[in-house]
């Protein structure tokens, strides 16, 4: 599975229990209230055992972690 | 304290009904029970004996026996009414603050309410008028919950005994769910169950011929304007704070059993307990609670208290285990779904008190409400300063001292924070910004309720029975003086007093009695201006100030300890008891108020120990979900109508 596949996958799977709805690839975590404040922490240990990275302080901002495009890019980056 | 029923223009034998009415809540009054039965009516009472020990047996009447009443509570300055109807020639028969209220019936009709210092919810039958006249306390101490049916009236202290009546129907409200599920509680008069209300607090209803001819408030939460405020010195609203709050305690030590008192090692049981100590009774019995968990636990703050006033102390250590065991008993008394299992701790420490052979205790409950302790104020407060400097990177570092739980690990989670809690000028002009974060996050888990349940919702939006509730000019008030509004109107009574305070504690024959609730205490707090309630991000600073002499400094400078209990070690332990049958995806289909896809999604993802779980949201959803399942189980699908223990009548009246 791409990378992007195996993101929407988990967000779909931890944060929406299984029904997609419209999410769109673009759509904001945090504004669309699909992520909590707390959530937040449960992404990032996915993404760091997943793709066998390690996310620093000062890459967890929304600009990586806000959109499922956000996060494939930032973890492509990552891990190239 | 006690239970009361009644029921108006009967269609069973009154007899029967309205003892098992009262039979379904004998643990509110175990001591004796009475009833009334004329043609229009018949009234119930179950009685925790506490003032008037021999002669206080209910219904009362005046002396012609016009009037009866059934009545739950305390009115605490009941001598002092009692002397000025004595001037006026009302003779007494008892020596029970019950028997004051018919007096005061008489002597001032409904406008007497005002008189009233206590706690309190009561019926008085008015055999002339042919009126029933109901009320409850001004902040909803005690309950009273009511049901019409064409001519008739049901009315009880807990929804079970109006259950009792066969023709009731029991069935959970999906808008109730939907508030429960964004609020936390109900929007009074509504509750969990179609069709069954309750009355508000501060308001009394009369009904006359099977039809409630009015509902109307006595007394409304304050919400002064600028110039209605309190106008003198800060230590002038010290003194007045002392003052009125030691006499908010002297009048809740009255009783004709001894009293006893909760400590939790925060400040306001503290000053509670400080104050009957040096003032009071120097013998007080104390009690409170410790966790198995140490990241909750507060039994180092409690034993320096105890070796500091030198009370004699019990305590109880809770495990994990307990609150698990505990909590189908806890719903069973509450009514009402949960999100958070906190009032399985306060349910088991009523217990200790009674086990202790102690039926009162007066509480701290209300002081954060009264005097700004909560930690959504301190927030609404921060993201206030962080928005008229919004560039800032330093203001909103103060929201990561205040949620130490959320923030662990502040430097990982800043950035991301800051965008959750950031502000728009479209928020600062929402007249609940203090509490959308929280209800936005609540309302997500929306998300698990089924198809038919959203489908029952379509079109339904809470926000105009919220926006009703808004006094005159509320927009116009400061932003705590908003948020302190929205916490007491829609949590204190519903939650805080209710699932958390009267019920669990009444479930073991423990009456409660909490003096920052004392209507003069309130009144006086609601005018103070709000930076001397919160100082800086000092909370509840007015009150540190009036009693730090008198208490350890320790509890003073102590960090505020919302208590949380470690939902998944709680639920999914692996060991297989209750929860694996409610949760099923059979009985979840069953009671069809979940998705059962996304609701055993969600319950797989916190079996399995490798998944990572952090979400509060989630926590709230797993107990949200589960004490539904619990309180239809329990009221829509094996409700028993036959009591465990039948009631004996020590007082029966037919006229």
């Amino acid at each position: 599975m791409e990378t992007i596949s195996k993101i929407r996958a988990y967000i779909i799977d931890n944060f929406l229990f299984g029904e997609a709805g419209d999410l769109k690839n673009e759509d904001s975590l945090l504004d669309e209230g699909i992520v909590d404040s707390t959530g937040i922490l449960e992404l990032v240990a996915f993404l760091e055992e997943q793709f066998e990275i390690r996310i620093e302080d000062e890459e967890m901002i929304p600009e990586n972690l806000d959109s499922i495009d956000h996060i494939s890019e930032f973890v492509k980056r990552k891990s190239c | 304290m006690c239970g009361i029923a009644g029921v108006l223009n009967y269609t069973e034998d009154p007899e029967k009904l309205i003892s098992a009415m009262i039979a379904a809540i004998q643990y509110r009054g175990p001591d004796e029970a009475g009833i009334f039965v004329d043609p229009s009516i018949a009234l119930g009472h179950c009685r925790l004996s506490i003032v008037g020990l021999d002669d206080g047996s209910q219904p009362i009447s005046n002396e012609d026996g016009t009037l009866w009443v059934v009545y739950n509570g305390e009115v605490f300055n009941y001598p002092e009414l009692k002397a000025d109807l004595q001037k006026k020639g009302h003779l007494f028969a008892t020596h029970t603050d019950t028997e004051v209220l018919v007096h005061l019936y008489e002597e001032y009709g409904k406008e007497f309410l005002s008189l009233l210092n206590g706690q309190f919810a009561f019926a008085i039958w008015d055999t002339v008028r042919k009126e029933l006249f109901l009320a409850r306390d001004r902040v909803g101490i005690r309950p009273l919950f009511y049901y019409q049916s064409a001519q008739k009236l049901i009315f009880a202290s807990e929804i079970k005994a109006i259950f009792t009546d066969p023709s009731v129907p029991r069935e959970i409200d999906p808008q109730a769910l939907q508030q429960i599920f964004t609020y936390w509680t109900t929007l009074t008069p509504r509750t969990t169950f179609k069709n069954i209300f309750e009355l508000p607090p501060g308001h009394f209803q009369i009904v006359k011929n099977g039809k409630i001819i009015e509902q109307s408030p006595f007394w409304s939460i304050p919400c002064y304007s600028d110039e209605n405020c309190f106008s003198g010195t800060l230590d002038e609203a010290v003194e007045e704070t002392r003052t009125l709050l030691n006499d908010a305690i002297r009048i809740r030590l009255r009783a004709d059993v001894p009293v006893g008192a909760y400590l939790s090692g925060g400040l306001d049981s503290s000053i509670i307990t400080s104050l009957i100590s040096r003032n009071f009774n120097n013998k007080l019995r104390t009690f409170s609670i410790g966790f198995q968990e140490a990241d909750f636990d507060e039994t180092p703050y409690q034993r320096s208290l105890v070796d500091y006033l030198g009370t004699d102390h019990t305590e109880l250590l809770i495990s994990n285990q307990d609150i698990k065991d505990n909590l189908p008993r806890v719903i069973w008394h509450s009514e009402k779904p949960l999100l958070r299992t906190a009032p399985v701790p306060m349910f088991l420490l009523a217990k200790l008190v009674r086990d202790n052979n102690f039926k009162v205790v007066l509480t701290g409950e209300g002081a954060d409400e009264v005097f700004g302790g909560y930690d959504i104020f301190k927030e609404a407060k921060i993201r206030h300063f962080w928005n008229k400097f919004p560039e800032s990177t330093s203001r909103p570092r103060l929201l990561e001292k205040l949620h130490p739980y959320i923030f662990k690990d502040p430097a990982r989670s800043r950035m991301i924070l800051q965008k959750f809690y950031g502000v728009s000028n479209a928020d600062l002009n929402d007249p609940c910004f203090s509490h959308k974060i929280r209800w936005d996050n609540t309302r997500k888990n929306m998300m698990f309720f089924s198809d038919d349940v959203m489908s029952e919702l379509s079109g339904y939006s809470p926000e105009g029975e919220l926006q009703k509730r808004f006094p005159a000019h509320f927009s116009s008030r400061d932003a705590l003086a908003k948020a302190q509004f929205l916490e007491m109107d829609i949590f204190m009574s519903n939650y805080l007093l209710s699932s958390q305070g009267d019920r669990v504690a009444m479930g073991n024959s423990v009456e409660l009695r909490v003096p920052f609730l004392d209507y003069r205490v309130l009144d006086f707090a609601m005018k103070l201006p709000s930076k001397w309630k919160i100082r800086g991000l000092n909370e509840k600073y007015i009150l540190k100030k009036a009693f730090a002499d008198i208490m350890p400094e320790q509890i003073i400078n102590r960090q505020k300890q919302p208590y949380r209990a470690p939902i998944r070690e709680l639920f999914f332990s692996g060991k297989s008891d209750y929860t694996e049958e409610l949760l099923s995806r059979n009985y979840l289909k069953k009671t069809g108020y979940f998705n059962t896809v996304k609701t055993c999604n969600l319950i797989d993802k916190y079996n399995k120990t490798d998944r990572v779980i952090a979400s509060e949201t989630q926590n709230m959803a797993i107990i949200g979900v589960l004490t539904t399942q619990i309180l239809h189980h329990q009221f829509v699908e094996n409700f028993s109508r036959q009591p465990s223990n039948p009631i004996s009548l020590t007082k029966r009246i037919f006229k």
